[in-house]
């Protein structure tokens, strides 16, 4: 009777996940959908513990398992809770990496029952698969995903070598051919050869996320995503758990998915960001070679009186604001300006930040209201008839090159049109290259001008100084 | 050839799952907006956190006297429970957000 019970948690727990994606792709019942999911889980969490058996045993050790949740879920917590909102990328992607390694720990640990239990030339072939593929995929996202982390932080640089992409190809097919030896040629060398593979898999994560740029890294934190759902699939393949299997192919289907719109969000092929034309070599590229134009700087008494006379002016967010953590004063800046009667809104390019989805974010956290957002396209419509355009550390996501240099490695990608407005005042904390590692030929244009200074403390200025006029 | 058919009629019900979901999951994110990229990713990533599960039974079934099983185990409880737990409240922090600026 019990194991019925269990059957019912883990059915639950299916639909949950099921239901939870679903409401999670609707911004309306969005958090109620992560709520029900986080719900199913407790419920497929808590009937593994009390009611599942095998062979009529019961699970022993409550001790550890309880101690090892309890430690999870403090530090998983505190840390989810306290991580600022800047860093929320390299979060996910930590505890991405940690779910890859969970996977890559059970197939150890199960490999270590099977050869102890059979002998070497008896080892089931269906259930080695499994359990490969699980460590393979497990550990593949382990190791990228802390990469990603690192690169997200700032910890991990930029890092290929020539012929690096035909180095992974080569590692990957010595994964694979390790893979195929010890399933089909079975020795007393299997523990040796599975662990060769356990490092390889990991060597692979970290060379597959090397050389792909740091605005690339939501797109890869999404497959690595996807990848740790295929990982958890095995998982439900090895223990014939329901729950397990169908949250890990859903979340691998979705997942997959997801990290396919991500990229057209960009304009841009997977096969083109995991090739990686933002990655080191393309600094090198035609347009770095380019002449650097002059630029003409303001000064912020300027900025203010050319701001507060205007009719409109647009705010184009980057990740120069997040880092500034100014969110809070731009808001401030424009309920000023709304004051003196200059209508100000926010042009949001769909890959500004981070992560798609990251102004937004940052935005709501200021109180900026919904309507004040407006998406590329409509954005791109108002920008002619603009008097100026406010860029706060964005750079990429408004370069002309994507336009009209097809030899840049941003070429194609769609951009917020400001050079359409009437002036265009630019925020930077230097004229360094964006994250793409390129140069900006708006910087050099007329109509443009630069203002620099860390996002936060030129926006109090400016608000200072308007207030003054 | 006939391996394989024998593989497929054994496990018919896991190769059902598989197929039906692969289909759920495409579907079911279909129309996403852009804004919502991320904390779907992040809710995605909370629920293939459901690996735990696993971890949970391994844990459970190790012999008290294999270190192996019970360490590496305990690692993967751990791990598995940071990945579901940090994963669901970073979404809602996320969404959070979200809320707010729809008043």
């Amino acid at each position: 009777m019990e194991l019925n019970v269990l059957t019912l948690c883990y059915l639950i727990g299916s639909v949950t996940f099921i239901l939870g994606l679903k409401m999670l792709s609707n911004p309306a019942t969005a958090r109620k959908g992560n709520l029900i999911a986080a719900a199913g889980m407790i419920i497929a969490i808590l009937g593994t513990i009390f009611l599942y058996e095998e062979g009529g045993q019961k699970l022993g050790n409550y001790a550890w398992i309880f101690g090892g949740i309890a430690i999870g879920t403090v530090i998983g917590f505190l840390s989810a809770k306290k991580v600022k909102m800047t860093a929320m990328p390299e979060m996910v992607s930590m505890f991405n990496g940690m779910g890859g390694a969970c996977a890559m720990l059970i197939s150890i640990v199960e490999f270590n029952h099977l050869v102890h239990g059979y002998p070497a030339s008896e080892l089931p072939v269906g259930t080695v698969l499994i359990i490969l593929l699980g460590l393979i995929i497990g550990s593949v996202s382990f190791a990228g995903s802390m990469i990603a982390w690192g690169k997200l932080n700032g910890k991990v640089k930029d890092f290929s070598f020539t012929g690096q992409h035909i180095f992974n190809i080569i590692l990957l097919l010595v994964i694979v051919g390790l893979a195929v030896y010890l399933i089909g040629w079975p020795s007393d060398n299997a523990t040796i050869i599975f662990y060769a593979i356990l490092a390889l898999s990991l060597l692979y994560g970290v060379f597959f996320v090397f050389p792909i740029g740091g605005a690339d890294m939501p797109v890869v934190i999404s497959l690595l995503n996807s990848f740790t759902g295929v990982a958890a699939a095995c998982g439900g393949f090895l223990y014939d758990n329901k729950v397990m299997l169908t949250g890990g192919i859903l979340v691998g289907a979705a997942g997959t998915l997801l990290t396919i719109l991500m990229c057209k969000a960009m304009n841009r092929s997977l096969a083109n960001v995991l090739i990686g034309s933002f990655g080191g070599g393309s600094k090198t590229g035609p347009a770095g070679d380019k002449e650097q134009g002059s630029y003409k700087e303001i000064s912020l008494s300027d900025t203010a009186v050319v701001m507060s006379y205007a009719s409109k002016v647009y705010i184009v967010p980057g990740y120069g604001l997040a880092v500034a953590q100014a969110q809070h004063a731009c808001h401030e800046l424009e309920k000023l300006l709304e004051a003196k009667g200059v209508d100000v809104k926010y042009a949001i390019h769909p890959v500004a930040g981070r992560m798609p989805g990251h102004m937004n974010v940052l935005l709501a956290e200021a109180d900026v209201p919904y309507e004040k957002l407006l998406e590329m396209e409509q954005a791109n419509d108002e920008f002619p008839s603009t008097d100026v355009v406010l860029i706060l550390g964005a750079n990429d996501v408004v370069n002309p090159a994507a336009k009209t240099d097809p030899s840049s490695p941003i070429y194609g990608m769609p951009i917020l049109d400001v050079e359409l407005a009437k002036n265009v005042i630019v925020n930077k904390r230097s004229m360094k290259p964006g994250y793409a590692g390129i140069e900006n030929d708006l910087f050099f244009q007329p109509k443009t001008s630069m203002l620099f200074g860390d996002a936060k403390k030129v926006l109090q200025d400016l608000i200072a100084e308007i207030k003054n006029l | 050839m006939e391996n394989i058919l024998s593989w497929i009629t054994a496990n018919q019900q896991i190769i059902y799952i598989v197929i039906l979901m692969i289909f759920v999951g495409i579907e079911v994110i279909g129309r996403v907006p852009s804004v919502l990229h991320t904390p779907l990713m992040s809710g995605a990533n909370a629920i293939h956190g459901v690996v735990i599960i696993g971890a949970i039974i391994v844990m459970g079934k190790a012999e008290s006297d294999n270190y192996l099983a019970l360490v590496l185990g305990f690692i993967a409880v751990i791990v598995g429970t940071l990945n579901v737990v940090g994963g669901f409240v970073v979404t809602d922090r996320m969404l959070e957000m979200f809320k707010k600026k729809k008043k």
